[in-house]
Protein backbone atom coordinates (compact mmCIF):
# COMPACT_ATOMS: atom_id res chain seq x y z
CA UNK A 1 0.00 0.00 0.00
CA UNK A 2 2.59 2.51 0.89
CA UNK A 3 4.61 1.81 -2.28
CA UNK A 4 1.18 2.65 -4.47
CA UNK A 5 0.91 5.69 -2.69
CA UNK A 6 4.50 6.46 -3.19
CA UNK A 7 4.53 6.03 -7.18
CA UNK A 8 1.20 8.28 -6.88
CA UNK A 9 2.72 10.86 -5.29
CA UNK A 10 6.33 11.02 -7.08
CA UNK A 11 3.95 11.16 -10.22
CA UNK A 12 2.02 14.32 -8.96
CA UNK A 13 5.40 15.99 -8.18
CA UNK A 14 6.68 15.21 -11.36
CA UNK A 15 7.21 19.18 -12.43
CA UNK A 16 5.81 20.78 -15.40
CA UNK A 17 7.76 20.92 -18.87
CA UNK A 18 7.91 24.25 -18.27
CA UNK A 19 9.66 24.66 -14.83
CA UNK A 20 12.54 22.15 -16.53
CA UNK A 21 14.50 25.30 -17.21
CA UNK A 22 15.90 25.38 -14.07
CA UNK A 23 17.48 22.23 -12.65
CA UNK A 24 15.67 20.50 -9.44
CA UNK A 25 18.74 21.17 -7.05
CA UNK A 26 19.20 25.08 -7.52
CA UNK A 27 15.62 26.40 -6.08
CA UNK A 28 14.04 28.44 -3.07
CA UNK A 29 12.51 25.05 -1.79
CA UNK A 30 16.12 24.77 -0.36
CA UNK A 31 14.99 27.60 1.99
CA UNK A 32 12.74 25.14 3.83
CA UNK A 33 14.61 22.99 4.88
CA UNK A 34 17.53 24.96 5.64
CA UNK A 35 17.33 25.53 9.72
CA UNK A 36 17.35 21.42 10.09
CA UNK A 37 20.76 21.42 7.84
CA UNK A 38 22.43 24.28 10.04
CA UNK A 39 21.26 22.68 12.99
CA UNK A 40 22.42 18.86 12.44
CA UNK A 41 25.59 20.77 10.94
CA UNK A 42 26.29 22.53 14.10
CA UNK A 43 25.87 20.32 16.67
CA UNK A 44 26.49 17.34 15.11
CA UNK A 45 28.31 17.19 11.89
CA UNK A 46 30.85 20.31 12.92
CA UNK A 47 31.91 18.67 15.88
CA UNK A 48 32.15 15.06 14.67
CA UNK A 49 34.21 16.27 11.58
CA UNK A 50 36.52 18.31 13.97
CA UNK A 51 37.32 15.12 15.85
CA UNK A 52 38.17 13.24 12.90
CA UNK A 53 39.78 16.27 11.54
CA UNK A 54 42.19 17.43 14.72
CA UNK A 55 43.00 13.33 15.21
CA UNK A 56 45.87 13.96 12.33
CA UNK A 57 46.75 17.05 13.25
CA UNK A 58 49.72 18.00 16.10
CA UNK A 59 49.59 20.79 18.75
CA UNK A 60 51.01 22.60 16.27
CA UNK A 61 47.82 22.15 13.89
CA UNK A 62 50.62 20.16 11.22
CA UNK A 63 49.37 16.77 9.40
CA UNK A 64 50.57 13.77 11.86
CA UNK A 65 49.73 10.47 12.23
CA UNK A 66 51.04 10.13 16.30
CA UNK A 67 47.99 10.58 17.71
CA UNK A 68 46.56 7.48 15.78
CA UNK A 69 49.74 5.89 16.54
CA UNK A 70 49.58 6.06 20.03
CA UNK A 71 46.41 3.97 19.97
CA UNK A 72 48.90 1.05 19.52
CA UNK A 73 49.66 1.04 23.35
CA UNK A 74 48.79 -2.22 25.46
CA UNK A 75 46.08 0.00 27.82
CA UNK A 76 44.08 1.39 24.96
CA UNK A 77 44.13 -1.64 22.90
CA UNK A 78 42.72 -4.09 25.57
CA UNK A 79 40.28 -1.61 26.37
CA UNK A 80 38.83 -1.43 22.77
CA UNK A 81 39.47 -5.31 22.71
CA UNK A 82 37.32 -5.33 25.99
CA UNK A 83 34.77 -2.97 24.70
CA UNK A 84 34.41 -4.89 21.43
CA UNK A 85 34.51 -8.57 23.27
CA UNK A 86 32.00 -6.72 25.74
CA UNK A 87 29.77 -6.17 22.78
CA UNK A 88 29.79 -9.11 21.04
CA UNK A 89 29.12 -11.14 24.06
CA UNK A 90 26.04 -8.96 24.98
CA UNK A 91 25.14 -9.26 21.44
CA UNK A 92 25.14 -13.33 21.07
CA UNK A 93 23.24 -13.38 24.88
CA UNK A 94 20.75 -11.02 24.34
CA UNK A 95 20.14 -11.48 20.47
CA UNK A 96 19.56 -15.37 21.66
CA UNK A 97 17.34 -15.27 24.48
CA UNK A 98 15.35 -12.05 22.31
CA UNK A 99 15.40 -14.14 19.51
CA UNK A 100 13.38 -17.16 21.69
CA UNK A 101 11.13 -14.30 23.25
CA UNK A 102 10.57 -12.93 20.16
CA UNK A 103 10.05 -16.68 18.38
CA UNK A 104 7.70 -17.36 21.80
CA UNK A 105 5.05 -14.38 21.06
CA UNK A 106 4.78 -14.65 17.16
CA UNK A 107 5.13 -18.43 16.00
CA UNK A 108 5.04 -19.61 19.10
CA UNK A 109 1.38 -18.91 19.21
CA UNK A 110 0.95 -17.67 22.95
CA UNK A 111 -1.90 -15.67 23.49
CA UNK A 112 -2.51 -11.59 22.19
CA UNK A 113 -2.79 -10.47 25.75
CA UNK A 114 0.85 -11.60 26.41
CA UNK A 115 2.30 -10.35 23.27
CA UNK A 116 0.81 -7.30 23.96
CA UNK A 117 2.56 -7.51 27.59
CA UNK A 118 5.60 -8.47 26.02
CA UNK A 119 5.98 -6.05 23.48
CA UNK A 120 5.22 -2.98 25.77
CA UNK A 121 7.14 -4.39 28.69
CA UNK A 122 9.83 -4.91 26.26
CA UNK A 123 9.91 -1.18 25.12
CA UNK A 124 10.23 -0.01 28.77
CA UNK A 125 13.13 -2.32 29.21
CA UNK A 126 14.95 -1.24 26.55
CA UNK A 127 14.88 2.12 27.80
CA UNK A 128 15.80 1.45 31.24
CA UNK A 129 19.32 1.69 31.31
CA UNK A 130 22.41 4.28 32.62
CA UNK A 131 22.43 4.77 36.09
CA UNK A 132 19.12 2.82 37.20
CA UNK A 133 20.24 0.35 35.52
CA UNK A 134 23.42 0.12 37.66
CA UNK A 135 21.53 0.58 40.74
CA UNK A 136 19.33 -2.32 39.89
CA UNK A 137 22.47 -4.78 39.21
CA UNK A 138 24.24 -3.93 42.73
CA UNK A 139 20.97 -4.51 44.36
CA UNK A 140 20.35 -7.64 42.82
CA UNK A 141 23.75 -9.10 42.47
CA UNK A 142 26.32 -6.84 43.91
CA UNK A 143 27.91 -7.80 47.02
CA UNK A 144 25.05 -6.92 49.48
CA UNK A 145 22.29 -8.13 46.53
CA UNK A 146 19.39 -9.69 46.69
CA UNK A 147 20.02 -12.75 44.33
CA UNK A 148 23.73 -12.61 45.83
CA UNK A 149 22.33 -12.87 49.42
CA UNK A 150 19.52 -15.86 48.16
CA UNK A 151 22.00 -18.13 46.56
CA UNK A 152 24.58 -17.82 49.76
CA UNK A 153 22.22 -20.48 51.66
CA UNK A 154 22.20 -23.09 49.02
CA UNK A 155 26.11 -23.23 48.54
CA UNK A 156 26.34 -21.07 45.47
CA UNK A 157 28.38 -17.94 46.10
CA UNK A 158 28.68 -15.39 43.66
CA UNK A 159 31.89 -13.61 45.38
CA UNK A 160 34.04 -16.99 46.24
CA UNK A 161 35.49 -16.66 43.02
CA UNK A 162 36.54 -14.08 40.84
CA UNK A 163 33.39 -12.62 39.71
CA UNK A 164 32.88 -8.87 40.56
CA UNK A 165 29.80 -6.91 39.06
CA UNK A 166 32.22 -3.92 38.91
CA UNK A 167 34.16 -5.67 36.07
CA UNK A 168 34.20 -6.93 32.94
CA UNK A 169 31.60 -9.65 33.32
CA UNK A 170 29.47 -7.56 35.76
CA UNK A 171 29.04 -4.42 32.46
CA UNK A 172 28.22 -8.34 30.19
CA UNK A 173 25.26 -8.99 32.79
CA UNK A 174 23.78 -5.43 32.91
CA UNK A 175 24.15 -4.55 29.03
CA UNK A 176 22.36 -7.98 28.67
CA UNK A 177 19.52 -6.30 30.39
CA UNK A 178 18.80 -4.05 27.63
CA UNK A 179 19.72 -6.19 25.02
CA UNK A 180 17.10 -8.46 25.20
CA UNK A 181 14.37 -6.55 24.91
CA UNK A 182 15.78 -4.17 21.82
CA UNK A 183 16.12 -7.89 20.06
CA UNK A 184 12.45 -8.70 21.18
CA UNK A 185 11.29 -5.41 19.42
CA UNK A 186 13.93 -5.47 16.16
CA UNK A 187 12.84 -9.42 15.39
CA UNK A 188 8.99 -9.33 16.01
CA UNK A 189 8.18 -7.62 12.77
CA UNK A 190 10.57 -9.56 10.71
CA UNK A 191 9.09 -13.30 12.63
CA UNK A 192 5.59 -11.74 11.41
CA UNK A 193 6.58 -11.49 7.96
CA UNK A 194 7.40 -15.12 8.03
CA UNK A 195 3.73 -16.04 6.13
CA UNK A 196 1.71 -19.03 6.98
CA UNK A 197 1.55 -19.98 3.22
CA UNK A 198 5.32 -20.07 2.92
CA UNK A 199 5.02 -22.72 5.60
CA UNK A 200 1.83 -24.69 4.14
CA UNK A 201 3.35 -24.58 0.70
CA UNK A 202 6.91 -26.16 1.75
CA UNK A 203 4.57 -29.30 3.96
CA UNK A 204 2.62 -29.86 0.54
CA UNK A 205 5.54 -30.70 -0.98
CA UNK A 206 7.02 -32.98 1.83
CA UNK A 207 9.23 -30.52 3.61
CA UNK A 208 9.31 -31.80 7.55
CA UNK A 209 10.02 -28.21 10.17
CA UNK A 210 13.59 -29.04 10.11
CA UNK A 211 13.64 -28.32 6.19
CA UNK A 212 11.30 -25.67 6.28
CA UNK A 213 13.41 -23.85 9.01
CA UNK A 214 16.68 -24.76 7.13
CA UNK A 215 15.41 -24.03 3.59
CA UNK A 216 12.65 -21.55 3.89
CA UNK A 217 12.99 -19.88 7.07
CA UNK A 218 16.04 -19.01 8.21
CA UNK A 219 17.08 -18.10 4.58
CA UNK A 220 14.49 -15.40 4.92
CA UNK A 221 15.37 -14.15 8.61
CA UNK A 222 18.99 -14.05 8.29
CA UNK A 223 19.63 -11.06 7.08
CA UNK A 224 17.29 -9.22 10.00
CA UNK A 225 18.93 -11.34 12.60
CA UNK A 226 22.63 -9.99 11.38
CA UNK A 227 21.14 -6.66 10.92
CA UNK A 228 19.43 -6.90 14.77
CA UNK A 229 23.19 -8.23 15.70
CA UNK A 230 25.29 -5.35 14.32
CA UNK A 231 22.42 -3.04 15.80
CA UNK A 232 22.72 -4.37 19.60
CA UNK A 233 26.63 -4.74 19.32
CA UNK A 234 26.70 -0.92 17.99
CA UNK A 235 24.12 -0.40 21.23
CA UNK A 236 26.76 -1.75 24.06
CA UNK A 237 29.86 -0.43 22.07
CA UNK A 238 28.78 2.99 22.53
CA UNK A 239 27.04 2.42 26.32
CA UNK A 240 28.60 4.78 28.52
CA UNK A 241 26.31 5.62 31.20
CA UNK A 242 25.74 2.33 32.50
CA UNK A 243 29.28 1.53 32.51
CA UNK A 244 30.06 4.52 34.29
CA UNK A 245 27.96 3.94 37.49
CA UNK A 246 29.13 0.35 37.53
CA UNK A 247 32.98 0.86 37.59
CA UNK A 248 34.07 4.46 36.43
CA UNK A 249 36.14 6.23 38.26
CA UNK A 250 39.36 4.80 39.56
CA UNK A 251 40.85 1.83 38.26
CA UNK A 252 37.97 0.94 35.92
CA UNK A 253 38.79 4.18 34.16
CA UNK A 254 40.05 2.43 31.51
CA UNK A 255 37.91 -0.96 31.30
CA UNK A 256 36.04 0.56 28.13
CA UNK A 257 36.38 2.54 25.33
CA UNK A 258 33.32 4.64 26.41
CA UNK A 259 34.88 5.74 29.94
CA UNK A 260 38.69 5.91 27.96
CA UNK A 261 36.68 9.06 26.28
CA UNK A 262 34.68 10.61 28.88
CA UNK A 263 37.84 10.75 31.34
CA UNK A 264 39.40 12.79 28.66
CA UNK A 265 37.07 15.85 30.20
CA UNK A 266 38.48 15.72 33.22
CA UNK A 267 42.61 14.54 32.96
CA UNK A 268 44.17 14.10 29.85
CA UNK A 269 45.23 10.41 31.04
CA UNK A 270 47.87 9.83 28.60
CA UNK A 271 49.18 13.62 29.07
CA UNK A 272 48.11 13.94 25.35
CA UNK A 273 45.36 16.18 24.27
CA UNK A 274 45.47 14.94 20.57
CA UNK A 275 44.96 11.10 21.72
CA UNK A 276 41.32 11.78 23.12
CA UNK A 277 40.49 13.05 19.39
CA UNK A 278 42.03 9.45 17.90
CA UNK A 279 40.42 7.38 21.24
CA UNK A 280 36.87 9.13 19.76
CA UNK A 281 37.41 8.60 16.23
CA UNK A 282 37.97 4.95 16.83
CA UNK A 283 35.01 4.80 18.31
CA UNK A 284 32.89 6.65 15.81
CA UNK A 285 35.20 3.91 13.01
CA UNK A 286 34.02 0.67 14.48
CA UNK A 287 30.73 1.88 15.31
CA UNK A 288 29.98 3.71 11.80
CA UNK A 289 30.77 0.16 10.19
CA UNK A 290 28.18 -1.30 12.44
CA UNK A 291 25.83 0.67 11.33
CA UNK A 292 26.70 0.26 8.14
CA UNK A 293 26.62 -3.34 8.12
CA UNK A 294 22.78 -2.72 10.00
CA UNK A 295 21.60 -0.95 7.01
CA UNK A 296 22.56 -3.03 3.88
CA UNK A 297 21.14 -5.86 6.03
CA UNK A 298 18.04 -3.76 7.01
CA UNK A 299 17.46 -2.93 3.08
CA UNK A 300 17.78 -6.52 2.23
CA UNK A 301 15.15 -8.03 5.18
CA UNK A 302 12.91 -5.10 4.55
CA UNK A 303 11.98 -6.84 0.99
CA UNK A 304 9.68 -9.84 3.15
CA UNK A 305 8.33 -7.48 6.17
CA UNK A 306 4.60 -7.47 6.08
CA UNK A 307 4.12 -3.67 6.30
CA UNK B 1 -9.57 -17.67 14.42
CA UNK B 2 -8.25 -20.82 16.74
CA UNK B 3 -7.94 -19.36 20.40
CA UNK B 4 -3.82 -18.71 20.68
CA UNK B 5 -2.24 -21.31 23.95
CA UNK B 6 0.66 -21.75 22.99
CA UNK B 7 3.41 -24.78 23.27
CA UNK B 8 5.13 -25.66 26.64
CA UNK B 9 8.16 -24.99 24.67
CA UNK B 10 6.81 -21.65 23.69
CA UNK B 11 6.23 -20.51 27.41
CA UNK B 12 9.49 -21.99 28.32
CA UNK B 13 11.34 -19.67 26.08
CA UNK B 14 9.17 -16.94 27.50
CA UNK B 15 10.05 -17.43 30.97
CA UNK B 16 13.59 -17.51 30.69
CA UNK B 17 13.75 -14.97 29.08
CA UNK B 18 10.85 -12.67 31.43
CA UNK B 19 13.23 -14.34 33.92
CA UNK B 20 16.13 -12.47 33.34
CA UNK B 21 13.87 -8.70 32.74
CA UNK B 22 11.94 -9.59 35.98
CA UNK B 23 14.29 -10.74 38.97
CA UNK B 24 16.72 -7.68 39.06
CA UNK B 25 13.56 -5.61 38.94
CA UNK B 26 11.84 -7.42 42.04
CA UNK B 27 15.30 -8.37 43.52
CA UNK B 28 15.75 -3.76 43.74
CA UNK B 29 12.24 -3.65 44.96
CA UNK B 30 13.07 -6.23 47.84
CA UNK B 31 15.92 -4.69 48.47
CA UNK B 32 14.75 -0.98 48.41
CA UNK B 33 12.32 -2.35 51.22
CA UNK B 34 15.20 -3.52 53.61
CA UNK B 35 16.21 -0.31 54.97
CA UNK B 36 15.41 -0.90 58.65
CA UNK B 37 15.52 -4.84 58.28
CA UNK B 38 18.82 -4.34 60.86
CA UNK B 39 15.81 -2.50 63.46
CA UNK B 40 13.50 -5.11 62.99
CA UNK B 41 11.12 -4.23 60.53
CA UNK B 42 11.39 -6.66 57.51
CA UNK B 43 9.36 -3.83 54.84
CA UNK B 44 9.86 -0.47 54.87
CA UNK B 45 9.14 2.20 52.66
CA UNK B 46 11.45 4.49 54.16
CA UNK B 47 14.07 4.87 51.42
CA UNK B 48 11.52 6.15 49.20
CA UNK B 49 10.27 8.32 51.55
CA UNK B 50 14.17 10.34 52.06
CA UNK B 51 14.89 10.11 48.07
CA UNK B 52 11.22 12.27 47.86
CA UNK B 53 11.56 14.48 50.38
CA UNK B 54 15.30 15.69 49.60
CA UNK B 55 15.09 19.52 48.01
CA UNK B 56 17.66 18.08 45.83
CA UNK B 57 15.98 15.59 43.92
CA UNK B 58 13.09 17.93 43.37
CA UNK B 59 15.17 20.73 42.22
CA UNK B 60 17.25 18.28 39.24
CA UNK B 61 14.54 16.69 38.32
CA UNK B 62 12.73 20.11 37.56
CA UNK B 63 15.78 21.16 35.92
CA UNK B 64 15.55 18.12 33.61
CA UNK B 65 12.14 18.42 33.17
CA UNK B 66 12.92 22.26 31.94
CA UNK B 67 15.28 20.94 29.72
CA UNK B 68 13.42 17.75 28.58
CA UNK B 69 10.72 20.44 27.36
CA UNK B 70 13.10 23.10 26.09
CA UNK B 71 14.33 20.34 23.57
CA UNK B 72 10.89 18.94 22.33
CA UNK B 73 10.32 22.25 21.40
CA UNK B 74 13.27 22.57 19.39
CA UNK B 75 12.82 19.40 18.00
CA UNK B 76 9.27 20.13 17.41
CA UNK B 77 9.81 23.39 15.62
CA UNK B 78 12.58 22.32 13.39
CA UNK B 79 11.31 18.45 12.41
CA UNK B 80 7.62 19.61 12.09
CA UNK B 81 8.40 21.98 8.99
CA UNK B 82 11.18 20.41 7.38
CA UNK B 83 9.42 16.69 7.47
CA UNK B 84 6.63 18.49 5.86
CA UNK B 85 8.61 20.37 3.18
CA UNK B 86 10.42 17.44 2.50
CA UNK B 87 7.82 15.37 1.73
CA UNK B 88 5.91 17.90 -0.23
CA UNK B 89 8.50 19.17 -1.84
CA UNK B 90 12.09 17.72 -1.94
CA UNK B 91 11.38 14.36 -1.91
CA UNK B 92 14.79 13.23 -3.50
CA UNK B 93 16.30 14.34 -0.07
CA UNK B 94 14.49 11.09 1.73
CA UNK B 95 17.79 8.84 1.56
CA UNK B 96 20.23 12.15 2.81
CA UNK B 97 17.23 12.57 5.77
CA UNK B 98 17.52 9.13 6.85
CA UNK B 99 21.35 9.15 7.03
CA UNK B 100 21.06 12.16 9.07
CA UNK B 101 19.16 10.50 11.18
CA UNK B 102 21.16 7.41 11.85
CA UNK B 103 23.72 9.48 12.45
CA UNK B 104 23.37 10.03 16.30
CA UNK B 105 23.53 6.24 16.42
CA UNK B 106 27.09 6.19 14.81
CA UNK B 107 28.33 9.12 16.89
CA UNK B 108 27.62 7.80 20.50
CA UNK B 109 26.16 10.70 24.13
CA UNK B 110 29.95 10.12 25.17
CA UNK B 111 31.46 11.72 22.09
CA UNK B 112 29.33 13.90 21.09
CA UNK B 113 29.86 15.91 24.64
CA UNK B 114 33.60 15.39 23.74
CA UNK B 115 33.27 16.36 20.35
CA UNK B 116 31.06 19.89 21.21
CA UNK B 117 33.14 20.71 23.92
CA UNK B 118 36.25 20.37 22.31
CA UNK B 119 35.51 21.82 19.09
CA UNK B 120 33.79 24.85 20.38
CA UNK B 121 36.60 25.27 23.28
CA UNK B 122 37.18 28.84 23.80
CA UNK B 123 34.22 30.45 22.62
CA UNK B 124 30.90 31.82 24.12
CA UNK B 125 29.95 28.22 24.19
CA UNK B 126 31.78 26.19 26.29
CA UNK B 127 33.03 29.55 28.36
CA UNK B 128 29.75 30.58 29.66
CA UNK B 129 26.83 28.88 31.51
CA UNK B 130 24.15 29.64 29.27
CA UNK B 131 26.77 28.70 26.55
CA UNK B 132 27.08 25.05 27.85
CA UNK B 133 23.30 24.86 28.52
CA UNK B 134 22.82 25.42 24.98
CA UNK B 135 25.10 22.76 24.19
CA UNK B 136 23.40 20.48 26.33
CA UNK B 137 20.12 20.99 24.73
CA UNK B 138 21.72 20.84 21.18
CA UNK B 139 22.94 17.75 21.95
CA UNK B 140 19.66 16.29 23.45
CA UNK B 141 17.79 18.15 20.38
CA UNK B 142 20.36 15.65 18.04
CA UNK B 143 19.48 12.41 20.19
CA UNK B 144 16.15 13.70 19.69
CA UNK B 145 15.88 13.66 15.71
CA UNK B 146 15.87 9.88 14.80
CA UNK B 147 12.38 9.39 17.01
CA UNK B 148 11.00 12.67 16.43
CA UNK B 149 11.91 12.67 12.59
CA UNK B 150 10.42 8.94 11.84
CA UNK B 151 7.28 9.92 14.11
CA UNK B 152 6.26 12.86 12.42
CA UNK B 153 7.29 11.54 9.12
CA UNK B 154 4.78 8.14 9.26
CA UNK B 155 2.32 10.73 10.41
CA UNK B 156 3.13 12.41 7.35
CA UNK B 157 2.74 9.88 5.41
CA UNK B 158 -0.77 8.90 6.06
CA UNK B 159 -1.73 11.96 5.13
CA UNK B 160 -2.41 13.47 1.86
CA UNK B 161 -0.04 16.44 2.36
CA UNK B 162 -0.39 17.67 -1.14
CA UNK B 163 -4.25 17.51 -1.12
CA UNK B 164 -4.37 19.12 2.14
CA UNK B 165 -1.78 22.41 1.32
CA UNK B 166 -4.10 22.66 -1.79
CA UNK B 167 -6.84 22.97 -0.17
CA UNK B 168 -5.76 25.40 2.15
CA UNK B 169 -4.04 27.40 -0.32
CA UNK B 170 -7.15 27.87 -2.29
CA UNK B 171 -8.97 28.96 0.76
CA UNK B 172 -5.83 31.64 0.59
CA UNK B 173 -3.99 30.56 3.60
CA UNK B 174 -0.28 31.42 3.93
CA UNK B 175 2.45 28.49 5.31
CA UNK B 176 1.84 29.91 8.30
CA UNK B 177 -1.34 29.07 8.44
CA UNK B 178 -0.96 25.61 6.80
CA UNK B 179 1.26 24.55 9.10
CA UNK B 180 0.24 25.49 12.22
CA UNK B 181 -3.62 25.25 11.61
CA UNK B 182 -3.52 21.97 8.91
CA UNK B 183 -0.99 19.85 9.32
CA UNK B 184 0.24 20.70 12.94
CA UNK B 185 -3.41 19.55 14.26
CA UNK B 186 -3.49 16.34 12.09
CA UNK B 187 -0.03 15.16 12.89
CA UNK B 188 -0.11 15.20 16.57
CA UNK B 189 -0.53 12.26 17.94
CA UNK B 190 2.51 11.59 15.88
CA UNK B 191 4.28 14.71 17.67
CA UNK B 192 3.27 13.63 20.80
CA UNK B 193 4.78 10.21 20.38
CA UNK B 194 8.34 11.88 19.54
CA UNK B 195 7.45 13.99 22.55
CA UNK B 196 7.10 11.31 24.72
CA UNK B 197 10.17 9.34 23.57
CA UNK B 198 12.43 12.78 23.88
CA UNK B 199 10.88 13.00 27.35
CA UNK B 200 12.01 9.75 28.22
CA UNK B 201 15.53 10.24 26.37
CA UNK B 202 16.27 12.93 28.31
CA UNK B 203 15.36 12.93 31.88
CA UNK B 204 17.38 10.95 33.06
CA UNK B 205 20.12 11.00 30.80
CA UNK B 206 23.90 11.27 32.66
CA UNK B 207 26.76 11.07 30.09
CA UNK B 208 26.01 14.64 28.21
CA UNK B 209 24.65 16.36 31.69
CA UNK B 210 27.65 15.24 34.12
CA UNK B 211 30.43 15.68 31.13
CA UNK B 212 29.14 19.12 30.92
CA UNK B 213 28.95 19.64 34.22
CA UNK B 214 24.84 20.35 34.45
CA UNK B 215 22.83 19.43 37.84
CA UNK B 216 20.22 17.33 35.88
CA UNK B 217 18.32 14.62 37.37
CA UNK B 218 20.64 11.71 36.32
CA UNK B 219 23.97 13.32 37.40
CA UNK B 220 21.79 14.03 41.03
CA UNK B 221 20.52 10.15 40.76
CA UNK B 222 24.65 9.30 40.17
CA UNK B 223 25.22 11.33 43.67
CA UNK B 224 23.05 9.38 45.80
CA UNK B 225 24.71 6.15 45.44
CA UNK B 226 28.09 7.49 47.10
CA UNK B 227 26.36 8.60 49.81
CA UNK B 228 23.62 6.05 50.55
CA UNK B 229 22.76 2.16 50.35
CA UNK B 230 19.56 1.76 50.13
CA UNK B 231 17.70 5.00 48.61
CA UNK B 232 19.51 4.25 45.13
CA UNK B 233 17.19 1.16 44.49
CA UNK B 234 14.43 3.26 45.53
CA UNK B 235 15.39 5.77 42.71
CA UNK B 236 15.84 2.86 40.37
CA UNK B 237 12.62 1.67 41.27
CA UNK B 238 11.26 5.02 40.97
CA UNK B 239 12.92 5.57 37.60
CA UNK B 240 11.58 2.36 36.11
CA UNK B 241 8.16 3.88 36.94
CA UNK B 242 8.67 6.71 35.15
CA UNK B 243 9.96 5.06 31.99
CA UNK B 244 7.16 2.84 32.58
CA UNK B 245 4.41 5.51 32.51
CA UNK B 246 6.05 7.61 29.45
CA UNK B 247 6.24 4.29 27.52
CA UNK B 248 2.91 3.24 28.31
CA UNK B 249 1.41 6.55 27.44
CA UNK B 250 3.68 6.28 23.72
CA UNK B 251 1.84 3.09 23.11
CA UNK B 252 -1.30 4.30 24.30
CA UNK B 253 -1.46 6.67 21.69
CA UNK B 254 -0.08 5.26 18.62
CA UNK B 255 -2.06 1.86 19.07
CA UNK B 256 -0.96 -0.92 16.19
CA UNK B 257 2.25 1.07 15.55
CA UNK B 258 5.99 0.44 16.08
CA UNK B 259 7.08 1.29 19.74
CA UNK B 260 10.14 3.99 19.16
CA UNK B 261 13.32 2.76 20.98
CA UNK B 262 16.16 4.45 23.01
CA UNK B 263 19.47 3.27 21.62
CA UNK B 264 21.98 3.70 23.89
Amino acid sequence: MAQASQTRVQIMTRPPALRRARPAWLSWNWLGVLPFFLFVFAFQFYPSLSVVVRSFLSETNAFTFDNINALNNDIILRSYGNTILISLITAAWGGIVGFMVAWAVTIGGLPHWVRTAVLSFSGVASNFAGVPLAFAFVATIGQRGVLTQALKPIGIDLYGGEFTLYGFWGLCLAYTYFQIPLMVLVMTPALDGLRREWREAAQNLGATPGQYWRMVALPVLTPSILGALALLFANAFGTHATAFALVGGGGGQTLVVTLMVGAQFTTDTFANPGLGNALALGMIVVIGVTIFIYSFFRRRAERWMRR
Amino acid sequence: MTKRRGSPLAWGLLGVGMLYLLVPLLATFQFSTQIQAARGIPISFLAYNNVLSAPALAESFVFSLRTALITIAVSVLIVVPTAYWINLRMRFLRPVIEFLTLLPFVIPAVVLAFALIRSYNGTDLTNTRDGVYVLMVGAYVMLSFPYMYRSVDTGLQALNIRALTEAAQSLGAGWGTILFRVVVPNLLVSILNGAFITFSIVIGEYTIASLLSQPGFGPYMFSVASRKVYEPSALAMLSFGLTFFTILLIQRLSRGRNVGTAVR
